[in-house]
């Protein structure tokens, strides 16, 4: 049947769902995710899905990588294709070699075929029909039986399974064993009628250690509940609403007070993003630490506020789940398309503070540390996530909490300063970092006291439109901003074996594909020094990067290379020394894609003496 | 936005209040509004209500959008904190101040461009989410700063300074504010400041959303013939169907009501409201009648002011929340951080 050799490989290769969604397979794929990572086997799932409730396809993708590279790998060994809307897409998709896994109930013409990978039909729909009578049980336990039949196919242990299904229904008994009984119906049915395993098997490794498995998005929001958030105000986008969802479910947990059952925080669903940030502003002016959820769109709504924070200087954490644009875009794609319109959102000169993480583990570090920036610095801070680490399961280490840390509530002045005598002016440097003193309503009766404006004040917060004042204003801001560089998140540097004049710029959730390609440069012979810049305004470490390095590759998942015309702008740096690598299709950059972009590259740069090609 | 400096010199026979402030403590910089705006009428009655009810200045946050009648937080209150934020989302930022801190009294000031038109929205969810806020509009028909353009609550066939007529039909923030919850809904004139003191002293005692139209007439761009929000025009056609006195700590009521003519509703403050009915059909608890009443009226084209509805019992955004007692932003790490087992125990239940 084949011309092409099976694919044969132990704890490496690539498995695609494809589903209809709306018919319950999230839960069984991603119990098919979580059982391989019981094996002791680090899995990558990514979740491909549209801007629909149901009907229209849906992707679920595991990566099964001994190794731990999670990233997107690109391309597909096994198929499973229960969508006939894609399965001509589907099928063609597979790698030369592949499997595909089908339902065979209704026979298939041979054209619908390809003669270079192995065909697993597996009567699904004949099995359930004849255990099931109920049509919603019959969609649900399909998707089970299924997973039952793929865990004779790869060789699993079945009991790591089951204990799954015992975790999930736990205290549901019927549901425990029902579950139980569809998985077995697949796994005997292929166990009897087809020959297990196949050339893809998972064994029982240790690989995954203590690492846990989460979503950046829940994350994030347990660092906010970590950071002391109060109040989070909020309006639905994907991919954002799972951050205020998590942060409600996070709240229920951990944030009622024991005694009387009262909420330590108050969550409220805006009625659009202007007045969700809106909510914050009034809040973070108040004291409390506020933050809000959102989207691209969203940050085109929100910042006239996010001008007001900058100029009053009122602290507000906006986390960014970055999907792709402009406009709607791709609302259920992921890209970190956002960087400039959050570095220098609205109108006149403003400058934003951004945080980068790579993954959960970061995502809850940088939400926490966003609420003492933003009360240290008095402004907006952005929490850049994307989709891709926000809405999908990725392998984390553990979160970890230093129990002496406390929170950094920064310059405010108190009712006993006042009453000291100590001098307030709202806007007046004391100390030259350019961060002034600011009091919270109601905190003396006669002094401290101020009008907040988005129009220009003097030092004293006194309406002035005087040249001069105003200028004076700005220019502190600019050493704010200046300040703001030595407390965010440094960039981290990871040298090549040997001394190279190449280097490579990266951010967020670029990085576990970056970490994967440089293995697969080095094995074609090119050393690349590594720069992963996690926050905005740049460490002088960036600029320190760019002098030791000839050429340095930026790479981004947007069209026009966002990261780059920051780094170009802000450090005065002849363009043509920065090479853009670009992913920007919606679907996660592999290491595939940056390996060739940047091999590529580097094979033509050493065919032509260097100089030569710049001059 | 004043350069003129008030006087710091007070005269020592100044009459104080329970709490031994004086008038003075209750004002803030010169107004730097056009000589006779209503406006200022209504500021001189912001302070007049707070000196009444001994409030303590600092206890006040006063928030306001953009606009002429946002720039009057700076003219009252002056040891309050004030927020003059963006045009419009004056009632986003006042719920989220109020949010972080439940124990300050929220004073939203907004005008008929703020609230009708560029943030008809978010007056309109302010007041469903029953935000603990007295909210002033202070309304006059037309953008002031601007130089005259019609509002939103410019009347249909009105004329504007330069002769045009307004075809666009009103909105009546009152009308609007009682279909979407409001639990104290009044409306007034600048011109009636006897009116308008215990119309707000009795808002800013509400618990819950507190809505106040006050006619405001602009001197300058809609106080000639043909405007409908001009002083003589709303003095001819204004219709109040009560007269209110508040009570707080005081005797019940004073005796020289004529009996069957006095209404009093307890808040749940304990103050006490008492309504001279001018009108005898007009009942403030009856939600439904109010709007009918308003309508009807209305249409023959009559002003209706007054305490239009009230809610003694109403509850606000918090107690929906359920939220602690202690204002939020006074919470430390010791009641908001779970600290590290319980992080633990969370990283155990992901493996």
């Amino acid at each position: 049947m084949s011309d092409k050799k099976p694919i044969s490989s132990v704890n490496d290769f690539v498995v695609r769902f494809a589903n209809v969604n709306g018919s319950g397979s999230a839960s069984a794929n991603e119990m098919f995710a979580r059982s391989i990572l019981r094996h002791g086997v680090p899995v990558s799932p990514r979740n491909i899905f549209p801007s629909n409730i149901q009907g229209l396809p849906t992707w679920y993708e595991v990566r099964v990588t001994e190794d731990g590279h999670l990233g997107a790998r690109g391309g597909v060994d096994m198929m499973v294709a229960m969508n006939p809307q894609t399965w001509d897409k589907d099928v063609a998709g597979i790698e030369p070699g592949g499997y595909l896994f089908y339902d065979s109930t209704k026979p298939m013409p041979s054209t619908k075929f390809r003669d270079d990978i192995t065909v697993i039909g597996v009567p699904l729909t004949a099995i359930t029909n004849s255990t099931y009578t109920d049509p919603r049980q019959r969609q649900l336990f399909k998707n089970i039986i299924y997973l039952g039949a793929l865990s004779a196919l790869l060789e699993m242990d079945p009991k790591l399974i089951e204990q799954l299904i015992g975790e999930q229904y736990k205290g549901k008994e019927k549901l425990l064993s029902s579950n139980v009984h569809a998985l077995h119906l697949g796994r005997d049915w292929a166990l009897q009628n087809l020959k297990c395993p196949i050339g893809l098997r998972v064994k029982k490794s240790d690989k995954v250690g203590d690492r846990i498995f989460i979503e950046g998005n829940s994350a994030a929001a347990l660092g906010a509940v970590y950071g002391g958030a109060t109040v989070c105000a909020w309006y639905p986008i994907t991919p954002s609403s799972s951050v205020a969802e998590a942060f409600t479910a996070h709240c229920k947990k951990f944030r009622h007070d024991p005694k009387t059952g009262k909420a330590n925080y108050a969550i409220v669903q805006g009625e659009d993003e202007l007045a969700s940030i809106g909510m914050v502003i009034g809040a973070g002016w108040n004291g409390a630490r506020a933050f809000t959820a959102t989207s691209g769109p969203g940050i085109s709504l929100m910042t006239e506020f996010i001008g007001l924070s900058y100029f009053a200087e009122i602290p507000a954490v906006i986390m960014n789940i970055q999907r792709a644009g402009p406009s709607t875009g791709m609302p259920t794609r992921t890209q970190q398309c956002d960087i400039i319109a959050c570095a220098y959102a609205s109108h006149g000169d403003t400058k934003h503070v951004l945080l980068f993480p790579e993954d959960p583990a970061e995502a809850f570090e940088f939400a926490a540390a966003a609420f003492d920036l933003a009360e240290r610095l008095q402004t907006t801070i952005f929490l850049m996530l994307d989709l891709d680490i926000g809405m999908n399961h990725r392998l984390s280490r553990p979160l970890k909490w230093d129990e002496a840390r406390q929170y950094d509530r920064g310059k405010v002045m108190t009712a006993e300063m006042l009453e000291e005598g100590r001098d307030f002016g709202r806007y007046l440097d004391v100390d030259g970092d350019g961060i002034p003193y600011r009091t919270y309503p109601g905190t003396h009766p006669t002094k401290g006291s101020y009008f907040t404006r988005g129009t220009s004040r003097d030092r004293y917060a006194r309406y002035s439109e005087e040249g001069p004042v105003y200028a004076d204003n700005m220019q502190r801001l600019v050493r704010k901003f200046e300040t703001a560089q030595d407390l965010v998140p440094r960039p981290l540097q990871a040298n090549a074996e040997r001394p190279t004049k190449y280097g490579v710029i990266y951010f967020g959730s670029t990085t576990p594909a970056m970490d994967e390609a440089i293995g697969l440069l080095e094995a074609r012979g090119h050393q690349l020094d590594r720069l992963r810049i996690r926050a905005f305004p740049f460490h002088s470490s960036v600029a320190s990067f760019l002098a030791e390095h000839d050429f340095v590759y930026v790479v981004e998942q947007n069209r026009d290379g966002q990261l780059r015309q920051l780094i170009v702008n802000e450090n005065g740096i002849d363009p043509v020394r920065l090479v853009p690598i670009l992913h920007y299709d919606g679907s996660p950059i592999t290491a595939r894609f940056i390996a060739k972009a940047i091999g590529d590259h580097q094979d033509h740069l050493k065919v032509t003496p260097l100089r030569k090609a710049v001059s | 936005m004043t350069y003129i400096a008030k006087p710091k010199f007070q005269h020592p026979g100044l009459k104080k209040n329970d709490l031994g402030y004086t008038h003075r403590d209750y004002e803030g910089k010169v107004s730097t509004l056009c000589a006779g705006c209503g406006h200022d009428s209504i500021t001189a009655s912001i302070i007049e209500a707070c000196y009444e009810l001994s409030i303590e200045p600092h206890r006040v946050a006063k928030i306001s959008g953009i606009g002429c009648s946002s720039k009057t937080p700076d003219y009252f209150l002056g040891n309050s904190h004030g927020f003059n934020s963006v045009h419009g989302r004056m009632p986003s930022v006042l719920t989220g101040a109020n949010l972080a801190n439940r124990d300050l009294i929220y004073l939203g000031v907004s005008g008929d461009g703020d609230s009708a038109s560029i943030g008809f929205g978010q007056f309109a969810h302010s007041i469903r989410r029953g935000v603990n806020m007295t909210y002033i509009v202070e309304n006059n028909g037309v953008y002031g700063l601007t130089k005259g353009q019609f509002s939103a609550t410019a009347d249909r066939g009105s004329k504007s300074k330069k002769g045009v007529t307004n075809t666009d039909n009103a909105i009546d923030l009152v009308a609007i504010a009682l279909q979407l919850g409001a639990t104290f809904v009044a409306r007034s004139f600048s011109g009636d400041k006897t009116q308008l003191v215990p119309l707000i002293a009795a808002a800013i005692r509400h618990k819950g959303a507190s809505f106040i139209d006050v006619i405001s007439p602009c001197i300058a761009f809609n106080n000639h013939a043909g405007s409908t929000k001009s002083f003589d025009y709303v003095r001819e056609h204004n219709d109040a169907v009560n007269r209110l006195d508040v009570l707080v700590g005081r005797d019940p009521i004073a005796v020289d009501y004529a009996p069957g003519t006095v209404q009093v509703v307890e808040q749940h403050d304990g103050s006490k409201l008492a309504l001279r009915k001018l009108d005898a059909d007009y009942d403030p608890h009856d939600r439904l009648g109010a709007q009918t009443f308003l309508a009807r009226h209305a249409a023959k084209g009559q002003i209706v002011t007054g305490l239009l509805y009230v809610d003694p019992d109403a509850e606000d955004l918090h107690e929906h929340l359920n939220t602690v007692e202690t204002p939020l932003n006074t919470l430390e790490a010791d009641t908001l951080c779970p600290g590290s087992a319980a992080l633990d125990k969370f990283n155990a239940s992901l493996r």
